[in-house]
């Protein structure tokens, strides 16, 4: 079916289906991360004697500096969603590029982290902390991975394809997905590091 | 009832609300590393980290995910996941003895 047919065809909500669908996906989303964290909270502090705890390896100031770099990227990726809303497709290209290379930045980050903690001593074999800490931070990576490549791609469909149809819908569908991955890191950071740390 | 989508959507914020938005958030996240070095407030810092953790995740979900402005039906659909996330995290918590 062509495409102009998919984006003209009459839903009996009003909304289009691919955006509907976006939202269901992020509520499942929502227990996807959920139960990895309630799996690191209930495996808090029954580390094995004698290997890292969170205390002694999270690196407050190292995360900080990666969560500053991901809200940022947020931002850039809500002025590409603007940029594509009025029509502005040169505008569009920098700030998607802008959140891609930021998203890549904190990918950059996290690698240096789970680097520094293997040679320290802390692998997801480690302990049950180092299991959990790596899964949960790990798929959230992916994540990030993930919409780093989807980023991308719109860029390269910019010079191809129209981005402005149907309201930049299709760029609106990768800054809901990003947004999330963004609010995912938001409480990672405060249970997982400051609260973490504050307690172990 | 109109058909189109997006009908019901009101305007979104300007490019200027964005950045203030990021500008608020910026501080949030520089007040919860600054509170997490002050000895003083060991005790009371978890319940401060959730509060302003909380008001982070919201602004980005109201603003840049535009709940605020977008269909009712978004906010449920979010809303109901994330409830249940937490009911989750917080049932096995106690089942596990974590709580």
């Amino acid at each position: 079916m062509h495409h102009s047919q998919v984006s003209e065809h009459v839903t009996t909500t009003g909304i289009d289906h691919r955006k509907m669908l976006m939202w269901v996906f992020l509520g499942s989303e929502c227990m996807f991360f959920g139960t990895l964290l309630a799996t690191y909270l209930i495996y808090y502090g029954q580390g094995l004697p004698g290997t890292p705890t969170p205390g002694e390896i999270l690196d407050i100031p190292t995360t900080s500096v990666s969560t500053f770099v991901l809200l940022m990227s947020s931002l850039m990726m809500v002025l590409a969603y603007s940029s594509i809303s009025r029509g502005n497709v040169k505008n569009f290209r920098i700030w998607i590029l802008c959140t891609a290379l930021l998203g890549s930045t904190f990918l950059g980050f996290q690698i240096f982290e789970f680097t520094e903690f293997a040679h320290e001593g802390l692998t997801p074999k480690t302990n049950l902390f180092g299991t959990t800490f790596f899964t949960l931070t790990g798929f959230h990576g992916a994540h990030v991975t993930v919409g780093v490549i989807w980023l991308l791609s719109l860029f390269g469909y910019s010079f191809k394809g129209d981005l402005t149809k149907d309201g930049g819908l299709n760029v609106d569908l990768v800054a809901l997905y990003w947004h999330f991955v963004d609010i995912v890191w938001i409480v990672i950071f405060t249970v997982v590091y400051l609260i973490g740390v504050t307690n172990g | 009832m109109e058909n189109s989508p997006h009908t019901r959507e009101s305007a979104h914020p300007t490019p200027l609300t964005y950045v203030k938005i990021a500008a608020i958030l910026v501080i949030i996240t520089a007040i919860e590393v600054g509170i997490f070095y002050v000895d003083a407030l060991t005790d009371v810092l978890i319940p401060i980290f959730f509060v302003l953790s909380a008001v982070k995740f919201t602004l980005v979900v109201m603003f840049y995910m535009h709940l605020k402005f977008d269909e009712r039906i978004f906010s449920w659909l979010f809303v109901g996941g994330f409830l249940l996330a937490t009911f989750l995290i917080i049932a096995l918590m106690i089942l596990f003895g974590s709580l």
